[in-house]
């Protein structure tokens, strides 16, 4: 780490927050009108829209279609002006598709798949600024989209990433903690049943620190479901009750 | 010379992000356990995992006798038999026609179920198969009654009444299916010279009034004739004045309706899609609906 220290010795990280705090978390539901279901995340510096469409009847080729659960489509694109230098292309470079397929593995194993057979559920996350975590604030941006939709899910799921710093774990790290090319660990869970949807791990960390911290991401997971479930409450109690005192 | 409208940001009334709401009762979000007591049944918005009933979206949840149910604030139209819908035909197929009704798969409607022209009741031949796309075409709109959900969740749709058919000149508009209040009739001829569909799939479709006792022909004979422009603005207001109370959340019936289009007279048919003048007419019919106790 060429003069760049992720963690002073008073314990702060460059932008001042402690090896546990995450980044300031603010979102907003139902952003869009066409979609059946929005919402729009930030996390930090990290700026997610995410849309879902659906259930509806599979468009494209029908050899898509399943016969017993809904399909799951994802699209993973990054805006051109998102990162500090300008993208050529907003999304079907290597690193999109690899994210789009991930979002489908988690999304297949959170969304009840068998209540809709033989229809398709698009979930659409467009990255609008990107400062690291790029893959849990769409994760996060895409659940509260779908319980905006009312798709029935298992559980929510959050995503958070940690990093491992001088001996000590560092939660839902940015994007200058992220080049540092130190250990990355990108963990997604159902956070009332602890378990694990999607697991991830960049660069090494040794085995004797990886459940360290794994359980500060899960923790970090937790944190995160309780910003989301305060503002998916929030606004489902304002919006029926104003259909409440029109009835 | 143009004249151009500027306005402030504050107005487009952004206040009511800072004040907190207070929480209602009885609300779940996925995950929640709603009862551990296993003698409940599960209804939708539910699942069962480890002997305990979990909710599966975020709403309120009812409870009839042991049906326990949560309702999220918006969805896919959900079908049920009776109910009036608006859609679009999308492909003709053999011996039925496939129609978008903002349902979760397309809904279909039978050449069986569907009134001829002249209104004949005999079997479909093969020379009506062939003249199936004279009937209906793709992109037509039509308004038809749910007769049947199948297995999937698939709708099958009829038009055997004279008030169903394809739709001619006029505007559709798609809401939210939760905000349309279901009643007897969803026809309406309101008395501001415009008739309204109020379809339980969301879709809302405004004409220039009908005549009920002649012009109720199934749609077959179209009345191309151009619409008067008075006529225009009155459809153009109504679509604006559903739309404002669409935004707002308010329940879409006829009498929500004729409120709102009774308020916005206050303005021009333009000026009602500014955010500030729609929160203005709705605070209006709130007062109003406040004093008449409806």
């Amino acid at each position: 780490m060429a003069g760049l220290e992720l963690l002073s010795d008073q314990g702060f990280r460059i932008d001042g927050r402690r090896s546990h705090e995450l980044r300031k978390i603010q979102c907003r539901l139902g952003v869009f009108k066409q979609a059946d279901g929005s919402a729009y995340i930030e996390q930090g510096n990290t700026k997610v829209l995410a849309a879902v469409y659906g259930p509806h009847e599979v468009k494209g080729s029908r050899a898509k279609m399943l016969q017993d659960k809904v399909l799951v489509n994802c699209q993973y694109s990054m805006a051109t002006f998102s990162t500090g230098e300008r993208k050529r292309r907003p999304r079907g470079d290597r690193k999109s598709t690899e994210m789009t397929m991930h979002l489908k593995q988690t999304f297949d194993a959170a969304i009840i798949t068998n209540l809709y057979p033989r229809s398709q559920i698009d979930i659409y996350v467009e990255v609008l600024q990107s400062d690291g975590g790029n893959y849990c604030a769409s994760v996060n941006a895409a659940t509260l989209a779908l319980i905006d939709a009312g798709i029935p899910l298992k559980d929510y799921v959050c995503a958070c990433s940690a990093g491992f710093v001088n001996d000590t774990p560092i939660v839902d790290i940015s994007y200058l903690e992220e080049s540092g090319g130190g250990p990355e660990l990108i963990v997604t869970i159902l956070p009332k049943s602890e378990q694990i949807v999607f697991l991830e791990q960049n660069s090494r960390l040794h085995e004797d620190n990886l459940s360290k911290v794994l359980d500060v991401a899960s923790k970090g997971c937790k944190d995160i479901y309780a910003i989301l479930d305060r503002a998916v409450r929030d606004h489902v109690s304002k919006v029926s009750n104003v259909a409440n005192t029109t009835e | 010379m143009a004249t151009v409208d500027i306005r402030f940001v504050g107005a487009r009334g952004k206040k009511d992000n800072i004040e907190t709401v207070e929480e209602i009762q009885n609300l779940v979000t996925p995950g929640d356990i709603i009862t551990t007591d296993t003698g409940f049944m599960r209804g939708h918005g539910t699942f069962m995992e480890n002997e305990k009933l979990h909710a599966s979206v975020a709403g309120v949840v009812e409870r009839v006798n042991k049906l326990i149910c949560v309702k999220p604030l918006k969805t896919r139209y959900n079908g049920e038999i009776g109910d009036v819908v608006i859609g679009r035909i999308i492909e003709v197929c053999q011996r039925r026609w496939k129609v978008e009704t903002h349902s979760k798969l397309n809904s279909v409607l039978m050449l069986s179920s569907v009134n001829l022209p002249g209104g004949e009741l005999r079997r479909r031949s093969e020379e009506d198969e062939k003249l199936m796309r004279h009937y209906l075409k793709e992109g037509d709109l039509i308004s038809a009654e749910v007769q049947n959900i199948m297995g999937d969740g698939c709708l099958s749709l009829h038009t055997r009444s004279l008030k169903y058919g394809k739709l001619g000149q006029g505007t559709l508009l798609s809401i939210s299916p939760s905000l349309i209040k279901r009643r007897k009739t969803h026809f309406h001829n309101l008395p501001c010279g415009a008739s309204i569909i109020l379809g339980n799939n969301g879709y809302v479709w405004i004409s220039p009034n009908v005549n009920e006792e002649t012009d109720n022909t199934g749609g077959y004979e179209q009345n191309l004739e151009p619409v008067p422009n008075d006529v225009r603005i009155v459809v153009a207001r109504l679509r604006n004045s559903i739309l404002a109370l669409a935004d707002h959340h308010m329940i879409i019936y006829d009498t929500s309706i004729m409120y709102a289009y009774e308020a916005s007279l206050l303005f021009t048919v333009k000026d009602m899609l500014k955010p500030e003048v729609t929160s203005e007419i709705i605070d209006l019919i709130q007062q109003r609906m406040e004093l008449e106790g409806t």
